[in-house]
């Protein structure tokens, strides 16, 4: 398999530049776990050592609220386990971009994938550019972003005081909204998202949480679209 | 700064279980070769998999929400513009929040 392009410099800027056009969707985000963070009791260093290396939002979120003296071990890696399971997929489905790397370069690209940045690497990849670079870079520039932010709000979120239903926080969805425009291929897209999103309304209305309703929406959707597709190929 | 102990193995497992997310799909995927089915779905699984995130949160966050979600995907379909859609929905937000009180 040809390996030129398949990582490179450029492909790492575009990707910091990508990330930069979305840091007013991904900060309020960072801000709130970081506050939580602070509210629990836990030390800016260890709220930094956890943003750092768990980089995981939701998952921090559900872990922080469920926080204990001593610290839940157990239930906190659960939680991880459970909530971050959406990000297997993602990294299957970007393996045309994967599988042009190796080592550390593929592995540590791994490490750092977060929602937003896959969506931004998906579109790439459909726009014919397969540099996984581009996903490091993205997911770097969120990733620095994020431990600012989480700073920021450890330390300021007492003075901030901003409540939990401010419009601030409508950033993180919005952003993940205008991603999903980009994600949008065309009119063969529309039934397997109806399908997603009925699935994952249903789910979420037998009562179960996170990360079930959008696990089962995004298997219900994929699958009904992977069974239309090979009925009639497009 | 602080660093106890128990906190920190919390933190390691954590980030243990989010790596084994984050490269187990691929790793998986690296030995074995997915059935044509599969390979399929994993077309479809990315718009698939924010769908499913975001319609129950609409749905939990009501109409005004709704309403400014809408200017999003109008914004980002017209423009193209990620931090100019984002901005447009807060904003839109805010607004009506400013209006309808409670």
């Amino acid at each position: 398999m040809d390996q030129r392009g398949g990582f490179t410099r450029a492909g790492i800027m575009r990707g910091l530049r990508a990330a930069l056009a979305i840091t007013l969707g991904l900060s309020p985000f960072g801000l709130v776990v970081g506050m939580t963070s602070d509210g629990v009791g836990l030390s800016l260093a260890e709220t930094l050592l956890m943003s750092g290396l768990v980089f995981a939002g939701t998952a921090q979120l559900v872990a922080l609220q469920l926080w204990s003296d001593p610290a839940p071990v157990l239930a906190a890696t659960l939680a991880c386990l459970v909530i971050n399971l959406r990000l297997a997929p993602m990294g299957a489905a970007l393996a045309p971009v994967l599988d042009r790397t190796r080592g550390l370069r593929l592995w540590g690209t791994l490490a750092v994938l977060v929602d937003n940045s896959f969506a931004l690497a998906i579109a790439e990849m459909r726009a014919g550019r397969r540099d996984a670079g581009f996903l490091l870079g993205a997911s770097l520039g969120m990733w620095v972003n994020w431990m600012a932010m989480c700073a920021v709000g450890h330390v300021f979120g007492a003075a901030l005081q901003l409540p939990a239903g401010h419009p601030l926080f409508f950033a993180s969805t919005a952003a993940v909204l205008a991603l999903l425009v980009q994600l949008w291929r065309g009119r063969s897209d529309l039934h397997p998202w109806l399908v997603a999103g009925a699935a994952a309304l249903m789910v979420q209305g037998t009562g179960l949480g996170a990360p079930w309703p959008v696990l089962a929406g995004a298997c219900a959707g994929a699958g009904y679209g992977a069974w239309r597709d090979r009925r009639r190929p497009a | 700064m602080t660093l106890r102990w128990d906190v920190l193995a919390a933190i390691l497992g954590m980030a243990l279980a989010t790596y084994l997310c984050r490269a187990g799909g691929y790793a998986v995927l690296r030995v074995t070769r997915p059935p044509p089915f599969v390979q399929a779905m994993l077309q479809h699984l990315p718009g698939c998999i924010f769908v499913a995130f975001l319609v129950p949160a609409f749905a939990r966050a009501g109409w005004p929400a709704i309403a400014a979600g809408a200017v999003v995907l109008l914004v980002q379909a017209r423009l193209g513009r990620l931090a100019l859609s984002i901005l447009a929905g807060v904003g839109t937000l805010w607004l009506l929040r400013l209006a309808v009180p409670g």
